[in-house]
């Protein structure tokens, strides 16, 4: 059955992402059609932690973190209150003299790529952040990361692609994309461009992409207002992204306007199981406990687990695969800082115009490229 | 005080208490309404009266969103709603 | 901590099943949050103003040998290869209970329903109003509004008058008429028909009306007026206190998070109180709330099938029992016009201060959740959950550990335990 309805895109997805990709296709005019196979919000979006935070994991990551985080604060001012954005800032720990140095370098690659950063004695640093351990070397402080709510933000930028024309579909799974098409049950609905932004499930559309189910666990406390007044990260949270281990956690807390604290973070490769896994989810909160002893007075209210889209090299697929076929997808835990960059690349990509940051290294066809 | 009661502070104020009654009983007792203040800022008070709903989640000895219901008072215990400056 | 059998709440069904268990041979531990055994039917500071019944049984548990665990709150259970994990906190600390089987005795909770002014100290459940005086607190000289459903009326107006309350006004919602044939059902059982006399005359001066309900309560930071209605009539009645309630309904959380099946609110479970899960048995108003003689009946069964034993000679007067209890179901099912009390700026969820125009009847709970922040407080919509599934016909959200806010070091303590398959997100 051929729907009757014509669009010139179609995002799959109503995630970050793919209500981002929605705002700005329909910003360049196009007539888009969004469809999610559960709601708005829900899914990787609504399961992460919700932080705008600078990553130096490499050169390309820092650049799609730093134009993100640029257009989050572009936004700031027009956010409703709804979106909790709150410039809290991120505090990278550094547990010994070894960890410090890695904190002056990032000091250093942020400096050189004009982001104010600032390095935090012990003393500081326990002045900021007096739930902190004692004994700890210091920090880094962000000033510019900030955390919000996702499935708010979400819900905004959706709205704000219906305000460009736009239509969502909610309870509406594509089960194939086909050449200019995609496939609802026995629906098909046609579209010059399909973009892919899918999450986590991106790659169950289209095998060919490759991206795989990273599954995390997160607990929030009950209100605790004060408790912690920035995002704060161990230094080894990007060794624990980086490498693909079937298992790791690594300390990574933030305070949520609720006054509640949000705690993570675990990382595991094992396929679409969402159980919550009882072992992980202790190591998960003895880590956070080892950096902050203070936690063990307050009370978890609510554990999760959630997927993110891992891809090998750890960025995210933007760009064309195929005829009519585009991806914004595979963002891992950085989806929300870096929904708004992606959105932008991706617009430019489809329109023909030149992206504000080199596009290349998140071509979809990068490995395909670098094999050439 | 007889040997049956015991003194605990609400508020920073000593108050002589039944032993054995819960937290909530010994406050309601005392004229208090107020238990907490909602997230906008309104009054509660208990609603179930055992344990379910969270309503009369106070301080006890320190300890932030106890539910006086299910707490039995304690010679010098120190329960702090919030409601009243501490003295 | 390891038991044969774990007995989990110590209400009337769980002191039968853990008593009956223990005189099997088993070594159980009876586990529950309140201070005492006795649940909220048999709560007590003294046994000296229990019924007769109630010492009998809670002399029986002493001397049967169980191991009564109190103030000790249950906030995970779990299969592993040898049996089940069950993660508990008391005084701040985790205790952890290994167990060869578990008897669900989880009772029930009051059933609210928002309506406006619902939110104002000095409204209370009608359960509520008897855990509250027996846990000590005064009702002495206070006007009392009782606005309820079912059988439990009786007996909490009955304790409120003998504390010294001035009940003023008693509200059933169900129409005597559709009461009628549950009224005519206890028929058979004269027992229950002479101490319902007995309650109603401790409060015999007072009204109480069939087809009445509470449809606004007022007050300045305390309720101080209530209003209620027989849906032609409205009268405004000063009071202290407002009991207000529409029954009871089954604690379903810890059964689901072992994925025990639930069906109707209830736990399922077969002629042996077998739940759907092996080596899980459940007892007393979890299994469909139907009083205390049916709750005994069901726990003595559970406790003889968990340690193994022939219970069968219980079986008939289970049946009989609930057979009452369903007519009960039927007589004081809550009424159209009780579940559209709310309007759109009263608070659903009171842990997060969420009204009702806010939250949208076609989405799910999730939605509602993510959305709006309904049911993601303190209590995880134990109450604006339950109210939601009636007001929207909204299905039961899924349940996350902990299954009840527990402290960090006790989830930490919780490592050893197996994976439970629960849903993605939040």
């Amino acid at each position: 059955m051929k729907s009757g309805e014509r669009h010139d895109a179609i995002v799959i997805g109503a995630g970050i992402v793919g209500a981002a990709c929605a705002r700005t296709l329909s910003r360049d005019g196009l007539k888009v059609l969004v469809l999610d196979a559960a709601f708005a919000g829900g899914g990787t979006t609504a399961a992460g932690m919700g932080h705008i935070v600078l990553m130096d994991d490499s050169p390309e990551q820092l650049a799609l973190t730093a134009y993100s985080a640029e257009l989050w604060r572009e936004l700031t001012p027009v956010l409703p209150r709804s979106v909790e954005m709150d410039p809290c800032g991120t505090i990278w720990v550094a547990e010994d003299d070894a960890q410090m140095d890695a904190v002056r370098e990032k000091q250093r690659t942020y400096a050189a790529h004009d982001i104010p950063s600032e390095t935090l004695s012990a003393a500081r640093l326990h002045g900021l952040e007096p739930n902190l351990r004692s004994g700890l070397a210091g920090g880094l402080l962000v000033r510019g990361d900030a955390v919000l709510y996702p499935p708010a933000a979400a819900l905004w930028l959706l709205e704000k692609a219906r305000e460009n024309g736009a239509t969502i579909r909610e309870s509406c799974r594509v089960d194939e994309i086909i050449n200019g098409a995609v496939r609802v049950g026995t629906e098909v609905i046609e579209a010059d461009v399909i973009v892919n932004a899918a999450g986590a499930e991106a790659g169950t559309l289209a095998p060919a992409l490759p991206i795989v189910p990273r599954k995390g666990h997160l607990a929030i406390s009950d209100r605790a207002p004060g408790f912690c007044r920035h995002q704060l990260v161990e230094l080894g949270y990007l060794t624990s992204a980086h490498v693909m281990t079937n298992e790791s956690v690594a300390f990574n807390v933030q305070p949520r306007s609720t006054g509640q604290v949000l705690i993570g973070s675990s990382r595991e490769l094992v396929g679409w199981d969402g159980a919550t896994n009882r072992r992980v989810l202790a190591r998960m909160l003895e880590r956070a406990r080892l950096f902050m002893p203070g936690l063990s007075h307050l009370s978890i209210v609510r554990t999760w687990t959630g997927f993110r889209p891992a891809t090998i090299d750890k960025l995210p697929l933007i760009g064309q695969y195929a005829a009519n076929q585009w991806v914004a997808a595979g963002h891992e835990g950085l989806g929300i800082t870096t929904s708004l960059g992606s959105a932008e690349i991706l617009a430019d990509l489809v329109a023909g115009r030149t992206p504000a940051i080199h596009a290349m290294p998140f071509s979809p066809m990068r490995s395909a490229v670098a094999a050439a | 005080m007889n040997t049956a009661d015991v003194t605990i502070t609400i508020d920073g104020r000593a108050v002589t208490v039944v032993r054995g009654i819960s937290v909530a009983a010994a406050l309601i007792n005392d004229g208090m309404h107020t238990f907490r203040s909602s997230v906008t800022a309104t009054s509660r008070g208990p609603l179930c009266g055992m344990g379910v709903c969270y309503e009369c989640r106070l301080e006890i000895d320190e300890v932030a969103h106890r539910r006086a219901c299910l707490v039995t008072v304690t010679d010098g215990q120190r329960i702090n709603t919030g409601q009243r400056p501490r003295q | 901590m390891t038991a044969d059998v774990a007995v989990i709440g110590a209400g009337p069904a769980g002191i039968a099943a853990a008593t009956r268990a223990a005189q099997a041979g088993m070594r159980v531990v009876l586990l529950d949050e309140s201070p005492r055994a006795g649940g909220q039917i048999w709560r007590h500071r003294t046994t000296a103003g229990l019924p007769k019944m109630a010492r009998q049984w809670i002399a029986r548990l002493a001397q049967s040998g169980a191991i009564v665990a109190a103030s000790t709150a249950v906030v995970d259970a779990a299969r592993d290869a040898e049996g089940f994990v069950i993660t508990c906190e008391r005084d701040g600390q985790a205790l952890t209970v290994r167990a060869a089987s578990i008897i669900l005795a989880t009772g029930a909770r009051e059933r609210f329903l928002p309506f406006p002014g619902w939110t104002l100290p000095g409204v209370i459940g009608v359960g509520a109003g008897q855990a509250l005086l027996k846990a000590g607190t005064s009702f002495r000289g206070k006007r009392v509004v009782i606005s309820g459903s079912g059988p439990l009326i009786m007996p909490v107006a009955a304790a409120l008058s003998h504390g010294g309350a001035r009940v003023l006004f008693v509200a059933e919602q169900a129409a005597r008429s559709t009461v009628m044939p549950f009224v005519l059902g206890l028929m058979t059982r004269p027992l229950m028909m002479v101490q319902a006399a007995a309650y109603r005359a401790a409060f015999m001066r007072t009204p109480y009306r069939f087809g009445s309900w509470v449809c606004a309560a007022r007050g300045d930071g305390h309720v101080e007026e209530v209003d209620i209605t027989n849906g032609h009539v409205t009268t405004t009645i000063a009071c202290d206190v407002l009991c207000a309630a529409f029954g009871l309904l089954p604690n379903t959380e810890l059964a689901r998070l072992l994925g025990c099946a639930v069906a109707y609110g209830s736990h399922v479970i077969d002629e042996t109180q077998r739940t759907t899960q092996d080596g899980i048995y459940s007892a007393g108003e979890s299994t469909g709330v139907g009083g205390v003689d049916l709750a005994l009946v069901e726990g003595e069964i559970a406790g003889l099938s968990a340690a193994g034993k022939d219970a069968r000679a219980y079986f008939r007067r289970r049946d009989a029992l609930c057979a009452l209890s369903r007519s009960m179901e039927r007589a004081f099912a809550p009424r159209a016009e009780v579940l559209a009390l709310a309007r759109s700026d009263t608070i659903v969820c009171r842990c997060e201060d969420v009204a009702l125009g806010s939250i949208r009847r076609e989405w799910t709970p999730r939605q509602a959740k993510l959305y709006t922040r309904a049911g993601m407080g303190a209590c995880q919509g134990r109450v604006c959950g339950a109210a939601l599934e009636l007001i929207y016909g909204w299905p039961p959200d899924t349940v996350r550990l902990p299954a009840e806010p527990a402290l960090f070091s006790t989830l930490i303590a919780n490592s050893a335990t197996a994976d439970v398959p629960l849903g993605q997100g939040d």
